[in-house]
């Protein structure tokens, strides 16, 4: 029994992690309708400038959580408006290869500033210890990543429901025409979305850095990951993405402990059952 | 008609003599090209015909390579032996998937064709028994057939053209028939062409099949050429590697894969013996692509062809009103 509470910590942990990656895809799936295939690039530039933050500048964790998330949302602001704005009329399919051709820039970006070499960020010295449940022994940076996961889906939450900001998202999110008849700035609204999805990327980087490592090709295992959990939670549905995020996480934790050479398998095969039983996600709405 | 036929004859004799003017390394090249193009035709059946965007083509590609490879070693190196189970495999494989994907539409598709191919890669990537897992498969005997050994680069070059030509040519009939006419309607407004009276799911199955087989067969040819494959040959980075050679190409023109694929494996030749930042390169190329040249390189030869085609006229049209 202990070893299997154990596993779920884990799986929890791991789900939670996986959220925090996804919730920005998910975020800008949801309002620009575009599906971003860079957008595990933004999450390996976010753990890359942590890591030269933490390696050699200025050794500070905190720091780095504070600014490679930034410097990553920058990176979004620059890409949308420099590609996306001037082709929001070419239609969705174009977007999703512009997104794809730009994380093949990306890759090769981060490899001429950062090399090939498998890097990792230490965990910082406040989580380096260990905490005991069920018997067992975890890492406390596991822990506080449960906590982050949880704090950003309250917050994601809030925003959305309860504040104006979130009905407009909303609103965009079902009829964009309308929102821009009404007088707001659609065009503002997709800019602060993309450089939003881009900061959480960034901030996913950061926290999942000290447990999945940096290496080359990192984005594109990220990013297929994160898709799998996009679709399984339902396209463009928070909510969706958090309890996505979590069966994810449990079944690829259980599945690894139990039987691991089936593990990815396992995952894309839950993907393809729920894609078959309910094609719009477990939670998600009607997307053409 | 005619001059189709011709064009046909010539590009035929071109590929003959090829390897009585390229150097090994250009005729290595080319060959490589024509595999892919294989490869990228296939897909346009799908992406440009029948208008269904597939992010899992490479799963295809892997199992009609990894089939033939494995025949090769264990039942017979006879082309028609490893080639027909390479493509009986891959349309199985291809059926199978198909069910499951013929559900969805859009993004969904795309998604669902990305997870299969990538159960696929799961698959091959840890049966380390069967296919090597993340080593490979090395080892695999030339192709034969008959007493004839295809042994040198040559002789693969002449098997890869003949086959290169062949698929090429039954894409274009199918695509030319009455049969393909309804994968374009589907692509342009599934809901009128099934109002038609159109099974339009079987249509876009066996579209799919068929991509799957002729996938499959490129896969084969892979094989041949290498002598060796890997799983990151598998990989969706693959996939979507061949779905930018379908759009620099040209999506829904049969011969736009082809400078597809040509343009896609001399850059990445070129530019890599130069810096090993070709994915810059050729993703950079592709947004441009993307962006400014949506209807792909065929696109621009047929606006330009149809440029100096109006000018003539234009210029014609003056004489005769100065005589």
């Amino acid at each position: 029994m202990d070893i299997i509470g154990a596993q779920l910590v884990n799986g929890v942990s791991y789900g939670l992690l996986l959220f925090i990656i996804t919730c920005g895809l998910s975020l800008v799936f949801g309002i620009l309708g575009v599906l971003n295939l860079a957008h595990g690039s933004l999450y390996m530039f976010g753990a890359y400038i942590a890591y030269s933050l933490t390696a050699t500048y200025t050794q500070s964790f905190w720091l780095a959580l504070l600014i490679a998330p930034i410097s990553v949302a920058l990176l979004a602001l620059v890409v949308e408006l420099i590609l996306l704005r001037p082709t929001y009329q070419l239609g969705h399919l174009s977007q999703v290869l512009l997104t794809f051709g730009l994380a093949y820039v990306f890759h090769d970006l981060a490899s001429i500033i950062w090399g090939s070499n498998v890097l990792s960020i230490p965990v910082p010295s406040i989580f380096s210890g260990s905490i005991a449940i069920f018997g067992q022994t975890f890492p406390v940076y596991r822990i506080a990543v449960i906590i982050v996961g949880i704090v950003i889906a309250v917050l994601l939450w809030y925003i959305q429901e309860k504040t104006k900001w979130g009905a407009i998202i909303r609103a965009g999110l079902s009829d964009k025409q309308m929102v821009s008849a009404l007088g707001i700035n659609i065009k503002l609204v997709f800019t602060i979305v993309f450089v939003i999805g881009g900061l959480l990327a960034g901030f996913g980087g950061v926290v999942a850095g000290p447990i999945l490592g940096l290496y080359p090709s990192m984005e594109f295992q990220t990013l297929i990951l994160a898709l799998v959990v996009l679709v399984i939670g339902g396209l463009g549905s928070i909510s969706g993405t958090l309890v996505a995020g979590l069966l994810v996480g449990i079944v690829e934790t259980f599945s690894r402990f139990l039987v691991p050479e089936l593990s990815m398998f396992l995952v894309f095969g839950l993907m393809a059952i729920i894609l078959i039983v309910k094609p719009n996600g477990l939670l998600g709405k009607k997307v053409a | 008609m005619k001059s189709t036929f011709v064009k046909f004859l010539l590009v035929i004799i071109a590929l003959c003599l090829a390897p009585f003017v390229l150097s090994l390394f250009h005729l290595n090249l080319l060959t490589e090209i024509l595999i892919f193009a294989v490869f990228a035709l296939s897909l346009n059946v799908l992406v440009g015909f029948t208008g269904l965007v597939s992010l899992g083509h490479a799963a295809f590609f892997g199992v009609g390579a990894y089939t033939a490879g494995l025949a090769a070693q264990n039942v017979s190196s006879n082309i028609i032996v490893t080639l027909g189970m390479a493509i009986l495999f891959s349309v199985i494989v291809a059926a199978i998937v198909g069910i499951f994907c013929m559900k969805v539409n859009g993004f969904y598709f795309l998604m669902l064709t990305l997870a299969f191919s990538q159960m696929i890669y799961s698959f091959i990537h840890q049966s380390t028994n069967l296919t090597g897992g993340s080593n490979g498969l090395s080892g695999i005997p030339r192709a034969t057939i008959g007493g004839f050994e295809f042994a040198n680069a040559v002789f693969i070059f002449y098997l890869v053209a003949f086959i290169f030509i062949i698929a090429y040519a039954v894409l274009r009939i199918v695509v030319k028939s009455p049969y393909g006419q309804v994968l374009i309607g589907i692509r342009e407004n599934e809901t009128r062409v099934k109002s038609m009276g159109y099974n339009t799911s079987l249509y876009k199955y066996t579209a799919f099949v068929l991509a799957g087989g002729v996938g499959g067969l490129a896969g084969s040819l892979y094989t041949y050429f290498n002598g060796f494959i890997a799983p990151s040959d598998v990989y969706w980075t693959m996939s979507g590697g061949v779905l930018i050679m379908v759009l620099i190409g040209g999506a829904g023109k049969i011969l736009g894969p082809v400078f597809g694929a040509a343009l896609y494996v001399i850059l990445e030749t070129v530019i890599s013996s130069y810096t090993n930042s070709w994915m810059m390169i050729v993703g950079a190329v592709f947004i441009i692509f993307v962006i400014f040249f949506p209807k792909g390189i065929v696109g621009i030869g047929e606006s330009v062809i149809q440029k100096i085609k109006t000018k003539k006229q234009q210029t014609y049209g003056k004489k005769s009103h100065a005589a």
